[in-house]
């Protein structure tokens, strides 16, 4: 398929733009079921905008890696988020094997905010890159049964046509697999965002944080960048769930775009809901339920070889 | 209607995996009552309405969704337990030998000499499965009353294994095997009771050390 100008321009405007108004649903339906006000809609842009005119401070013991950190971990969601297909909308870049790439990419940006961390110094914040570090590599083999699930259903190995035309008629011959790749790739995208049951963004207590953590050091640009990123990760990988859940075409480009936006938004209430009432997980059962979480996902998979 | 069979079926392996990956008592006794109850709609679910599929659901809704864990509910509430606390194997090592039991039996029964009719239902590799998941129950879990419901795992498997034959099954067959069971649990509730009284503690290691 021949990928317009219109429609890269496209991508990279959802992407950019619609990325930070998550975060604010999600606080919106968490003040719903508190009975606050709570944020504006629009808070995280203020917040970024606000940080981006600020100034820098820098620790005298740290290096380059420090500043890294955040460039890599604003570059790879949107990097990531071109390879993926955002509603029917096709992915701008494609090629046979890019759901490896797609993962690694993450890794990358995990070994580079894990690196800023440790570069700080702080026994505190080397403690959260372990953490960090220890959940996400069990959720990788989750993500990689889903995407062979996948790539088994659609014959491809690139992301583009494994989220592609053919998912629709896959949901007819292979429901109950699919099903449970839905399940495992929210739960993947609650933890590798670090959201309640797995970790609580907004608490500042030591024992309870693992991202937050990590960038405590981070001031101004730095962490504007670093909280533009953990937006578009979220977006990313909801983009994913969300195409999973809502497989089919309308025909029409604008539709296609409405309905997309409206199952991220969707999505955003369902983490909120999620977040307003479950409380945080103990730290020993998060390893129980992400290995529990691979081991449906692997059962999925076997599933569908039946 | 096969999709429905189907579907209650994958739901069965899915309350196995929550099962054994649980260690609260109660939520596990709750997880074995729906298993329990669930499976017996099968029987109407999977051969059509009859005197005979009636009976059996109803007998099998009866004790295992309702009289069974009333039971183990009515115990655990004698002894004042709420959770496992040191199974034998930890819980994510059991949840990884039950996926993997559970794929053998998927796997194993593909290589089965079936009939035409049975070789694409579930029935036979969730029967497996849900065998292996009370094996499991019983070997990993200290407590007494655990290894009640892994009993109760394992006869559900058992069960799902008859709805292939239900049609061929004699009802005084299926009676006796419910009988069977109901008694089983009763002398388990009592049992669980005077190992409580004697040592003040549930678990079965107690057991295997003589006193004088």
């Amino acid at each position: 398929m021949k990928i317009t100008i219109l429609q890269l321009f496209l991508h990279l405007l959802l992407l950019f733009g619609l990325s930070p108004l998550l975060s604010g649903v999600i606080g919106k339906t968490k003040a719903l079921f508190a009975g606050r006000t709570g944020p504006p809609w629009l808070q995280l842009y203020y917040d970024i905008w606000k940080l981006f005119g600020k100034g820098l401070v820098l620790s005298r013991v740290t290096t380059w890696v420090f500043r890294a950190g955040p460039v890599v971990g604003l570059a790879v969601p949107v990097l990531a988020a071109l390879l993926i297909p955002f509603g029917s909308i096709g992915a701008p870049l494609s090629f046979t094997g890019d759901l490896i790439f797609f993962i690694y990419l993450f890794g990358l940006a995990r070994f580079f905010t894990a690196c800023a961390a440790l570069d700080t110094g702080s026994a505190f914040e080397g403690m959260g890159a372990v953490r960090e570090v220890t959940f996400s590599c069990l959720a990788e083999p989750t993500v990689f049964f889903a995407f062979i699930v996948l790539a088994r259903l659609s014959g491809s190995l690139s992301l583009d046509a494994m989220f592609g035309q053919t998912l629709a008629a896959s949901w007819h011959s292979a429901a109950p697999s699919l099903l449970l790749i839905l399940v495992c790739l929210f739960l993947v995208t609650l933890v590798e965002n670090c959201r309640i049951p797995f970790d609580d963004p907004n608490t500042h207590l030591e024992l309870t944080m693992i991202h937050e953590v990590m960038v405590l050091d981070h001031s101004g640009p730095d962490l504007g960048m670093i909280l533009y990123g953990a937006a578009m990760k979220l977006f990313v990988l909801g983009a994913l769930v969300v195409r999973l859940f809502l497989p089919g075409t309308t025909g029409s480009m604008i539709l296609d775009l409405l309905l997309f936006a409206g199952g991220m938004l969707l999505l955003a209430v369902i983490i909120g809901v999620v977040e307003s009432t479950m409380a945080r997980l103990r730290l020993l059962r998060i390893p129980q339920l992400l290995v529990g979480a691979s081991l449906l996902s692997f059962f999925s998979l076997i599933l569908l070889l039946r | 209607m096969d999709n429905t069979v189907n579907f209650l079926l994958l739901l069965v392996i899915l309350l196995n995996f929550f099962i054994l990956g649980s260690s609260r008592l109660v939520s596990c006794i709750r997880t074995v009552a729906i298993q329990g109850g669930m499976l017996s709609l099968l029987p109407v679910l999977a051969h059509g309405f009859s005197g005979h599929t009636l009976f059996l659901a109803a007998g099998a809704f009866l004790l295992k969704g309702i009289a069974i864990p009333f039971l183990l509910f009515k115990a655990i509430r004698q002894v004042r337990i709420r959770r496992e606390v040191e199974p034998l194997i930890g819980y994510v090592p059991t949840l990884i030998l039950g996926t993997l039991a559970t794929a053998g039996s998927f796997i194993f029964s593909d290589r089965l000499p079936l009939i035409a009719e049975h070789s694409q239902s579930l029935f036979v590799p969730v029967g497996l499965a849900t065998l292996a998941t009370g094996f499991l129950m019983l070997i990993t879990r200290r407590k007494a009353i655990t290894q009640a419901l892994g009993y109760l795992i394992f006869e559900n498997g058992i069960f799902v294994f008859g709805m292939l034959l239900t049609e061929a099954m004699p009802l005084m067959v299926e009676t006796g095997v419910l009988l069977d069971l109901l008694v089983a649990v009763f002398v388990m509730a009592i049992v669980m009771h005077q190992i409580n009284r004697e040592f003040s503690t549930m678990n079965i290691d107690k057991l295997s050390s003589l006193k004088e």
